[in-house]
């Protein structure tokens, strides 16, 4: 006879009530899991979208998603001419404000060579761009419509594709735009300050500069020999994919990854908290049904039984009901929630793991209750 | 002392049990010596504090006494040779309680709050169930089988706590004061049922007790005064 579940289901609606604000505890602890790795995931989008194996930036720097890096444009060509490359890609990304409908929109706009690497790995409406300048494909989180005309500097650009989470570490969404394009958003001088510098007879700078240039391997070329041969040009520094993932992973969101770790910590300590104190009270409730229990000949193990289930079943349904809550919500956070079936599973553990802890506390009450307390004194 | 028939199934001999020691130490029992036989209900009576509750917990096998001898249906008990698993399982197989405010589980019915014990005894749960509803029957509560204790009235739930004592067939009844809740009526019937009990299964039956109308149902009567036992 199993007493936990009858003893639930005699008190089934507070304990429903019970699971309940478990699960919203729960559920926010799954959130943060899930906000973490959205957070990384969107990070490493833009890096990862041109399916590089190397990245060439301004020597003594780590690379343009974590601090300014300004190379000549016309470092591609040297680049593609080292052995074992076979295809290079100028880049150029920066962060824009933009107004849209009337709408401030932040933006990661990503400039790159048509054709050439650089560009968005998928494009799931629309077409990719065709024409060297005024062209833009978007994520879909700006809420741009195909055939959409958005204004980035000074010039007007029409939305002919979308992509889907393309975003940047701070989470905003990217807009892929020509090089060239790029290049005058992110350098061209307004009309007075180019005016001015006319005026003091200073010389008309170079807008041919990119942010890194990146470079697919040959699969029999190990990119540590590619980086050494780039290294000998001493204004250039050379990174692989997995070197830049890790500059983005430890450096750029570290911090709002201990943040975030932090946090999560915490909340599973308070609903540990939450759960032995739950079910401390609910022990609290049944001393005079345990010592009965006692008193007619019940095992420890049958008293334990029934509140370590008790204690499961909670976290059990709470975690299912929290799992279910962030599913379905996951779609309204306004940063992506990434829900992996590892992480469900890894936090199911913890929970199976502090609901055991947790009812320590009510067995060890349970153990201590005098059967002859059933007699009444 | 105690009615013949029999071995006795509660057996005490100078029995003491003290509480602390120095000049904190109270005597709560001192040099009692009962023989409850089977087939009889004993009364025990006495002023609160006088050592009744106390001596049901010694014969419960819930406390131990400081000094003495108690012998369960045969069984020598508080020898040192018990552990208390083992004490647990005496109760289990020996010993029904029934108690002044019955103390069924509420979150089982009537049929579960008897099956219960057998299930903890290691009965089937078919078994178990059968051996339930007959006990309800038998104490004429069956049609009451399936209602949640909150949902019967103190007599019926007296009842079952009896179906409940009498499940795994103990041959020794412990009761405290089962009639206090119940009004005269129902405490007859209650005093009748023990009696049935003792007589039909050669059950040993004591009974705590303040309850004057049920005092012509007894077969003795002890008093206990101060921790010392006197027949009545």
């Amino acid at each position: 006879m199993n007493l936990a579940y009858r003893d639930i289901r005699h008190k089934l609606g507070r304990f429903l009530l019970t699971c309940l604000g478990l699960s919203l505890l729960l559920g926010t602890v799954l959130s943060m899991i899930g906000i973490y790795r959205g957070l990384v995931e969107e990070a490493l989008s833009a890096v990862r979208a041109p399916g590089a194996d190397l990245w060439v930036v301004e020597t003594g720097t780590r690379g343009p998603f974590a601090e300014s890096s300004r190379i000549p444009g016309d470092t591609r060509e040297a680049v593609a001419r080292i052995r074992g490359v076979i295809a290079a890609g100028s880049v150029t990304y920066q962060s824009v404000e933009a107004s849209h409908r009337g709408e401030k929109l932040r933006l990661y706009v990503i400039g790159f060579e048509p054709g050439r690497l650089g560009g968005p790995a998928r494009i799931v409406e629309g077409r990719a761009i065709a024409r060297s300048h005024f062209e833009a494909v978007a994520d879909r989180k700006l809420g741009l419509a195909l055939g959409d005309r958005l204004r980035l500097g000074r010039d007007r650009f029409a939305i002919v594709g979308l992509v889907e989470n393309q975003v940047a570490s701070g989470g905003d969404p990217v807009v892929y735009i020509s090089l060239r394009d790029s290049q005058d958003l992110q350098f061209q001088l307004s009309p007075p300050a180019a005016r001015r510098e006319l005026a003091r007879g200073a010389a008309t700078a170079s807008r041919d500069t990119v942010n890194a240039v990146i470079a697919r391997l040959a699969p029999t070329v190990p990119a540590e020999d590619a980086a050494d041969a780039i290294r000998r040009w001493k204004h250039l520094a050379a990174m692989s994919q997995e070197e830049q993932e890790i500059v983005l992973t430890r450096s750029v969101i570290e911090r709002a990854r201990r943040q975030i770790g932090l946090f999560t910590s915490i909340l599973l300590v308070v609903s540990a908290v939450i759960i032995a104190l739950i079910i401390y009270t609910m022990t609290m409730d049944k001393l005079r049904q345990i010592a009965t229990l006692k008193l007619i000949g019940a095992p420890d193990r049958k008293i334990v039984g029934l509140i370590v289930q008790q204690s499961l079943a909670m976290g059990g349904i709470g975690f299912a009901f929290g799992a279910l809550l962030v599913n379905a919500s996951a779609d309204f956070f306004p940063r992506r929630v990434l829900l992996l079936p590892e992480d469900g599973l890894a936090l199911a553990g913890i929970v199976a793991l502090v609901c055991l802890l947790a009812s320590g506390l009510g067995v060890r009450l349970a153990l201590r209750v005098d059967p002859a307390t059933a007699l009444g004194g | 002392m105690g009615a013949p028939g029999g071995s006795p199934l509660v057996e005490l001999r100078g029995i003491s049990k003290h509480f602390g020691e120095g000049e904190t130490r109270v005597d709560a029992l001192s040099e009692v010596t009962l023989e409850v036989h089977p087939g009889t209900v004993v009364g025990l009576i006495g002023p609160s504090g006088s050592g009744k509750s106390t001596l049901l917990n010694i014969i419960g096998c819930i406390l131990e006494p400081s000094q003495g001898l108690m012998r369960l249906d045969g069984d020598v008990v508080y020898d040192g040779r018990w552990l208390r698993s083992d004490l647990r399982r005496l109760r289990l197989d020996k010993v029904g309680f029934i108690f002044q405010f019955h103390n069924l589980l509420p979150f089982l019915d009537s049929t579960e709050n008897v099956a219960v014990v057998l299930d903890l005894a290691g009965f089937e749960a078919a078994a178990a169930r059968a051996r339930a509803i007959e006990l309800l029957d038998y104490l004429e509560v069956g049609r009451r089988k399936e209602a949640m204790p909150a949902k019967l009235s103190g007599g019926e739930a007296q009842r079952v706590a009896i179906a409940r004592a009498l499940a795994n067939r103990p041959r020794i009844i412990l009761a405290d004061e089962p009639t206090a809740a119940l009004d005269s009526g129902r405490a007859g019937i209650v005093m009748d049922l023990l009696r049935k009990v003792a007589v039909e299964q050669a059950a040993a039956v004591l009974v705590v007790t303040h309850d004057e109308k049920v005092f012509d149902r007894l077969d003795r009567m002890f008093h206990l005064r101060d921790g010392r036992l006197d027949a009545a």
